[in-house]
């Protein structure tokens, strides 16, 4: 009986692009800045990883890539919002939709017919391999630890690191502060500009590494529509997440687990007649019950959505 | 000084246009076309001919729809960016009314599919807006996420109960004859071969009527002083909560007739692809006319235009279709950029800071709100 392994291992990869973007879409709210622009943030990062990747032959060097293109996208948003101080909302749909836009168009021009193009993704990393048959505890115990080395960092540490930057370093207090008060923060001598800069790219570089692991790792290709929403459900996240690092990525294994065991049913003897679709939808709409359940005059940092502007 | 308004105005729109052309000339120079010849490609080379200047008006039709949808919702500051699903829920009531209306009058079923689309479009906006007023949930992050879940329930359809019988094809049967929106080349007999139909006319008379609502109404007023400032409408007597619902519930339906327009203009059957995105064009569309109604008629027909012109440069330059679709974003990201930078020049220059809206002691519920014009 290895249907609950299953679902664990599954869980934690599938949680892992979320868990990326969650870190760093807290990151830029934080610091005030509403980044709708996580969803091509994400499909540049998976594109832009896998196209690097694919001309060097080193899923690493794809990484890389990712994150520059990661830190481009945030200091775009920060152009926007942060320097001329546009409007949140419609910045970062807007930068959405050019970021996916110049993915299909180069994806296009790169990538144009002829076979899919295809690179050896990342390997997994098994540290309990052969602890014993599939069937046994030690079996799904290896099972779920069976998992890619992106997958590792993530939970091991990117997110402590993070948290710790965020709340217990000098760059986190100023982060937390521009995005509450940046006013205050201003007196105080923290430059707000920079802050919010640094804030974005750091968050675009996150998200961007979180779409590069579905091409770099999971899937060793690149698809169109690859991201698929996962952008918006980590808007979710945050604010289920109350803005905090830990209770964010709880929320990620919660859509994780609820999605892969969706998927793992329509394998599952009995659940056939159920149509795919609602497995895939039943994610979404537990996000928006969780939401409503829980998402009741949640404290939003006190400069959410508001430029700032020294007078 | 409204000179030196008209003078600032100048010059940011210079720099705007300069930057668009030197982003969307260098993707051209990538792509491997002469900028020049792609340009006259993507913009004029439709409007030449005929045939091509009503396949603009045919491409800018849905996208009419939702960027109004979207203009009225972000005019009173209701973020709905779940106009894509409204528009996929409105196309499924008119495949399913569709289907079972053979031999009724045309007069009869039009009227009947096009307030089914728009009932289904506003009950798909009814949850968020619910979540919103009543309980203070971001409708940004509940809109976006039925948008997927919109598009499963059209692929469950069509995987399930209204898979062709014939074919077998994930497409819904075609829908009766009474149903179709009939070309306009019947009525108009100068309009020759083209696919033109009604959905464009109604489109055209629903941005009519939003406009007047909008702008010589109490209750456009009411819309755009939420939109302001919900603390300062509150404060004048405005019931915020209710204005924004009836906003969500507008902008849902229209988004919902786009549906409608869709599948009983173009389609004739409900199709996985029935929309490619036509809500986040919406979107597109309503930003660059600025959320006003005339502004979404000419963006809506440019970029009708530049779709139209991006598929043939396909085939006359050898561009990728793609590059229409990073020239629209383009567009969008400077418009954005040098509308802010306008608007804070200005300001500045009357010695009036921007964004300092006093706060009041009620806080509404729901999510923090720009207080500040978008």
């Amino acid at each position: 009986m290895t249907f609950f392994a299953d679902i664990i291992a599954a869980t934690f990869r599938n949680a892992t692009p979320l868990v990326y973007g969650t870190v760093g879409e807290t990151y830029t709210e934080r610091a005030g800045i509403l980044n709708l622009g996580i969803e091509g943030t994400m499909y540049a990062g998976a594109f832009f990883g896998f196209a690097t990747a694919y001309h060097t032959g080193d899923p690493w060097l794809g990484l890389l890539g990712a994150i520059v293109v990661g830190l481009l996208a945030g200091a775009l948003m920060g152009l926007l919002t942060v320097t001329l101080g546009a409007n949140q909302h419609v910045s970062g749909l807007g930068l959405t939709i050019v970021l996916i836009g110049l993915s299909e168009f180069a994806n296009r021009l790169m990538f144009s017919g002829g076979s899919l193009a295809r690179i050896d993704p990342m390997p997994l990393w098994d540290p309990l391999g052969g602890l014993g048959e599939p069937e046994s505890l030690g079996g799904q115990l290896a099972s779920i630890a069976n998992q890619y080395g992106l997958t590792y960092i993530a939970f091991l540490v990117v997110v402590p690191a993070a948290w710790w930057v965020l709340m217990k370093t000098p760059l986190g207090l100023s982060i937390r502060a521009v995005g509450e008060n940046p006013e205050a923060a201003d007196v105080a001598g923290i430059n707000v500009f920079r802050i919010r800069y640094i804030a974005l790219m750091i968050g675009g570089a996150f998200m961007a590494v979180g779409g590069a692991f579905i091409t770099l790792a999971m899937l060793g290709t690149f698809t169109l529509d690859i991201i698929a929403g996962r952008g918006w459900v980590v808007i979710a996240l945050v604010i289920f997440g109350r803005w905090r690092i830990f209770r964010g990525v709880l929320g990620a294994l919660i859509f994780a687990a609820v999605y892969s065991l969706g998927l793992r049913l329509r394998i599952t003897a009995g659940f056939e007649d159920i149509p795919n679709e609602i497995m895939l939808a039943l994610p979404y709409v537990i996000v928006i019950l969780a939401l409503a359940l829980s998402g009741r005059n949640v404290p939003y940092p006190g400069a959410y959505l508001k430029p700032y502007r020294r007078s | 000084m409204a000179e030196n308004r008209l003078g600032r105005a100048g010059i940011v729109a210079v720099g705007a246009i300069v930057t668009i052309l030197a982003v969307t000339g260098g993707a051209f120079v990538i792509a491997g076309a002469n900028p020049l010849d792609a340009y006259y490609a993507y913009f004029i080379a439709p409007l030449t001919r005929e045939f091509t200047l009503l396949e603009v008006l045919n491409k800018a039709t849905p996208i009419l729809f939702t960027g109004a949808a979207v203009a009225i919702a972000f005019r009173a500051g209701y973020w709905n960016i779940g106009v894509e699903g409204q528009l996929l829920m409105g196309a499924v009531a008119a495949a399913g009314i569709g289907q079972v209306v053979e031999g009724w009058p045309p007069l009869l079923v039009l009227p009947v599919m096009i307030g089914a689309g728009a009932l289904a479009g506003a009950a798909w906006a009814l949850v968020p807006a619910l979540l919103r007023v009543r309980l203070g949930i971001d409708e940004v992050v509940t809109t976006l996420l039925l948008n997927p879940v919109a598009l499963l329930l059209v692929q469950a359809l069509l995987h399930g109960p209204w898979k062709d019988p014939e074919t077998g094809f994930p497409e819904s049967p075609r829908i009766a004859e009474a149903a179709e929106f009939p070309p306009l080349a019947d009525f108009i007999p100068l309009i020759g071969r083209s696919r033109l139909h009604l959905g464009f006319v109604i489109a055209i008379v629903l941005i009519i009527i939003a406009w007047y609502v909008l702008s010589r109404t109490g209750t456009g007023l009411r819309v755009r002083a939420v939109g302001l400032s919900p603390h300062g409408a509150r404060f004048a007597g405005i019931r915020v909560e209710r204005t924004l619902l009836r906003v969500a519930l507008v902008s849902g339906a229209i988004a919902g007739v786009a549906g409608v327009s869709e599948v009983a203009g173009i389609q004739f059957r409900l199709t996985e692809g029935v929309s490619p995105g036509f809500g986040y064009t919406g979107i597109v569309v309503a930003m660059l006319g600025g959320l006003t109604m005339p502004g979404v008629l000419v963006a809506g027909l440019l970029l009708g235009d530049l779709s139209v012109g991006a598929s043939s440069a396909v085939r006359s330059l050898q561009i990728p279709s793609q590059l229409g679709d990073v020239v629209q974003g383009t567009l969008l990201l400077v418009v954005i950029g040098a509308v802010a930078i306008y608007r804070w020049r200005t300001s500045r220059e009357d010695e009036r800071p921007p964004d300092e809206g006093e706060p009041p002691p009620d806080e509404p519920p729901g999510p923090p709100s720009e207080t500040s014009p978008t």
